[in-house]
Parts: structure tokens; sequence; C-alpha cells
């Protein structure tokens, strides 16, 4: 194994008192000074920074870009407009997931794309393997930090340092060639916590200036830094899916609740189509359900869902949320078995827990 | 980074504190473990009258993103535990060594508290166990 890779950023987390950990083959913060449930407190209701450096970039450009993705992704990338942002699993021909991905399309021949750090290098192989048409595919990921900057005060804090009239640009779009206090970035209104925000890309040799503009602008907006942790517990509340938990090679869309972004009707075959037909024809073995602890106690991932007795699932992401202060999870259980009862019981240290179905997502922001 | 380690307390090498009072002695979790920790949200804590047996595992304690066993220092009986918590774990953090204390257990064997670290001792080993 080697060691674990720092982003540009390392120093700065050093400075800020980060915890670091290794974390899919890079160093990052899981929390800093304040601890993980300031921080997610402080990105619901201001705003705050994460280093993302280690999500991996890929470039996929040439006349026939479009076809060729179009049948790597379940989503249908047809309709997107020049400038949007796709959300799409990656699925292999069983169904099972390779990754979720961003898709960002520049126009018909030109896409970028965001994938998991921990599937970077797999995603990448997949795509090549699957190569067809005049297609070039290209790993950026090592020259290329990311910083999200999340929160409701995030417009505000970033408008500082761009002449690009942010309000302008809609949930799930992004622009290319945006000079961020003077840093070349691609800035996409997107994020993983479920609240308003930007990611920001730029090369590593801008990323410190860049970092350095948005803590200085962020200051009197009482900008905080976010770490691994809270980011996980954000995503959560969002019931926003990790690959490895709420997907994975033997976990398909389909049982994650997923189906919006798969387009099963997509005229252009696509890998996986087949089987998630089936799958949806044959019914579910699993769904992911949302959870919340009647009795106190975690939900960790892993810890079998008993109804009546009977092992029906497992939890497959859990955590106390600061946000709601309550104990909550995504369960992946029998429909079946999920939906003749009102209550199930989570198995913590081999003791049943109480706990009740509640609807995803457990937090939703108010749009303004 | 320095922990607060309090004189005339004995430790142990799971980061557990305890405090003699009388035949009772009072458990607790020292400053370096709710630290490392984080915001502690969720204890288990043993019944009271439950024996206890040194080194074994006797209460959980789980923060956001870990969990936690806390071993038993000590043979015994539990006398009293901090019910508190169950409503308001995250005392532990605030105040590890007073109002976080977590249960009591009727002392046995006083011998079993010499083999505890006094505060210098514990001092040296967290000083080790930061450097790996």
């Amino acid at each position: 194994m080697s060691e674990a890779k720092k982003t540009p950023f390392y120093e700065k987390h050093l400075v800020l008192q980060g915890k670091m950990v290794d974390y899919s083959g890079w160093q990052l913060p899981v929390q800093y000074s304040k601890g993980l449930v300031e921080e997610v407190h402080v990105t619901r209701k201001k705003a705050a920074i994460f280093d993302v450096s280690h999500m991996g970039e890929f470039s996929v450009e040439g006349k026939d870009t479009e076809a060729f993705l179009q049948k790597m992704v379940t989503n249908d990338i047809s309709k997107a407009a020049n400038g949007a942002v796709v959300y799409s699993l990656v699925c292999y021909p069983d169904g099972g997931v390779v990754d979720d991905i961003l898709i960002y399309k520049v126009n018909s021949e030109s896409f970028f794309l965001v994938v998991n750090a921990a599937n970077t290098d797999k995603d990448f192989d997949w795509f090549k393997e699957n190569l067809t048409g005049e297609v070039k595919l290209k790993n950026l990921s090592p020259d290329y930090a990311q910083v999200a900057l999340q929160g409701p005060k995030s417009e505000a804090i970033l408008q500082q340092l761009t002449s690009e009239f942010l309000s302008g640009m809609k949930y799930y779009h992004f622009t290319k060639d945006v000079a961020v206090a003077g840093v070349n970035c691609l800035v996409s209104r997107t994020g993983y916590t479920g609240e308003d925000g930007f990611e920001i890309f730029c090369l590593n040799d801008d990323a410190l200036k860049l970092w350095d503009a948005v803590w200085d602008a962020g200051r009197k907006k009482d900008l905080h830094p976010a770490g691994l942790g809270a980011r996980d517990v954000l995503r959560l509340e969002a019931a926003m899916p990790l690959y490895g938990h709420e997907l994975s090679k033997k976990i398909t869309p389909l049982n994650a609740g997923l189906e919006r972004f798969v387009a099963l009707e997509k005229t252009v075959p696509f890998n996986g189509q087949e089987a998630l037909k089936q799958q949806k024809q044959n019914g579910l073995e699993h769904r992911l359900y949302g959870l919340e602890m009647i009795e106190r106690g975690v939900p960790r991932e892993g810890y079998p869902v008993q109804a009546g007795g009977r092992e029906i699932g497992w939890i497959s992401s859990g955590s106390y949320s600061p946000t709601l202060d309550k104990f909550i999870a995504m369960a992946l259980l029998q429909p079946q078995a999920a939906g003749s009862v009102n209550e199930v019981a989570v198995l913590i240290r081999n003791r049943p827990y109480r706990a009740k179905f509640t609807k995803l997502p457990f937090y939703r922001r108010e749009k303004l | 980074m320095t922990y607060k380690v309090i004189d005339g307390l004995r430790y142990t090498k799971k980061h557990e504190w305890v405090r003699q009072e009388g035949g009772v002695a009072v458990v607790g979790l020292c400053d370096y473990a709710q630290d490392k920790l984080g915001e502690i949200v969720f204890v288990e804590l043993p019944a009271v009258g439950a024996a206890v047996e040194a080194g074994k595992s006797v209460a959980v304690v789980e923060s956001v993103k870990a969990v936690a066993d806390l071993y038993s220092p000590l043979s015994g009986t539990v006398t009293e535990i901090n019910e508190v918590l169950f409503d308001q774990p995250e005392i532990i953090n605030r105040d590890p060594y007073g109002e976080g204390w977590v249960y009591k257990v009727g002392i046995a064997d006083e011998a079993e508290l010499d083999h505890l670290m006094d505060k210098a001792a514990y001092e040296e080993f967290i000083i080790k166990e930061e450097e790996e």
C-alpha cells in the first residue's frame, strides 16, 4: 500500500487543527477543532468550506462522446442543456453499480465527469474498456483540486470573488473558465450536503490562492471549515447515497430508490438496462427506507434490522443527526416485510432497539 | 495538544480514570479519550447491582463517528450509575472528570488500585500513545 496522498490544502488542515485520517488513499480532515456537530450546524445555517480534492475528474471529448456516455450511464443525457450537471449511475451489465457520478455537459462533444475518490481508477479502467467511437478520455484527477462551499451564505461569499453573476446560476448547473479571485475555475451549483452551495474546481497550482480568497471572503460571514465527518452526516440527513453503503456492485440503483436517475426506456441501450428492467419486473429483494430511532441508540452501517423477530435487512448508513437531534438511518429492507409493519428493531450489539419508518430525505432545506 | 490529567486519580491504559471515595470507586472517561472520540451522543451503562470484572467491558460510549467500550478498572459490584448521561451524554466531553463520571463500583480488592497508573505515569503513557 502506498502512502496516502496529500491534497494541496494539507497544510491548511493542520493549521486549522484538522484531525487527519486516511480516506480512500488521501489524508483528509475528519473534523476540525470545533467538532463535527458544530460543523454540521454551520453548514446548515451559514457556510462551510470542504476540501474535496480527493474526488476524481475525467474529461471526455470527441465527436462520439454523447453516444458513448449514453451507453455507459443510466440517466438520459440527451436532453441535458449545455451547462447542465446530470447525476447518474454507472452500472455493470448485471445492474450492479460501478459508481455514481456527476456529468457536466459543456456541449455534446465535451463532458467533464466527477467520480468518487475510491472509485477513480476503477471507473477510468471501466470507461476505457468500453470506449467506442471517436472519444478521448482523460483522467484529470492528479491535476485538479476541488473545494466545496456549502450553506445558505455560499453565494454571498463567492460573489465577492467573481464578476460571474452567481444568482443566475441555477441548481445543478455550471460555468467553465470563471475567474474566482483571479484563478481560472469551473464552478457548479452542486453539493453533497442538501444545502445551496458551490463546488469549485481548479488546477492544483492555483488551489491555495483559491482557498485563501474564499477563506478571507468568508470571514465576515462566519465561514467554518468542515471535514469528512460532517460531510457524511450532512449527506445522510439529505438522504444522498454513498457508494459502498447505499450503492455497490451488489446493490442496484433500484434497490437504492434511485429509479428517477435510471432511464429504463432509454432508446440507446446502456450497461445494465436489461438487468434493471428485469429486476423491476421481478420485484426488488431489498429497497431503501428511512428509519428514525424510537429508543435512543446509534444505528450504524451493517447492523441487522428485524421485523417481528425476523431479520429483514440491514442499516446502510446511520448516525446521530445534529440538525434533527434524532438518531437516523437508511436501511435496505425486504419491501414486503417492511410494508406490513409500523415499527422495526435495529440490533445494536445484539439487543433490539425500536425504530420507526420516516420519509426520505430526513432533512430538506427551505427554498427561497 | 495537551490533555487534562488530574492528580490523585488512578488511570488505566484504556483511558478510564478511577477516584477512590472510601469503599467505592468512581469511574469515568479521561479527557484524552473524550477528545479522541469527539462529541459523545450515546452511552450504554451497566445495571446497578451488576457484577463487573477488571478488564472486561462494562459500558459503551458512542460519538457521532465511533463506538468505544469502557473496561472496568476493578472487580466489584456497580453501586450507582450516572443516569444524567442517558439524556446528556455530551457532559462527558464538557466535564470528563467531574459531572461526566460514568459509574461507581464497590471496591472488593483495594490492591487492584495499585495496578493502575498515577498522574505522572499516565501522562507519560499518553505522550507515547500520541507519538504512535
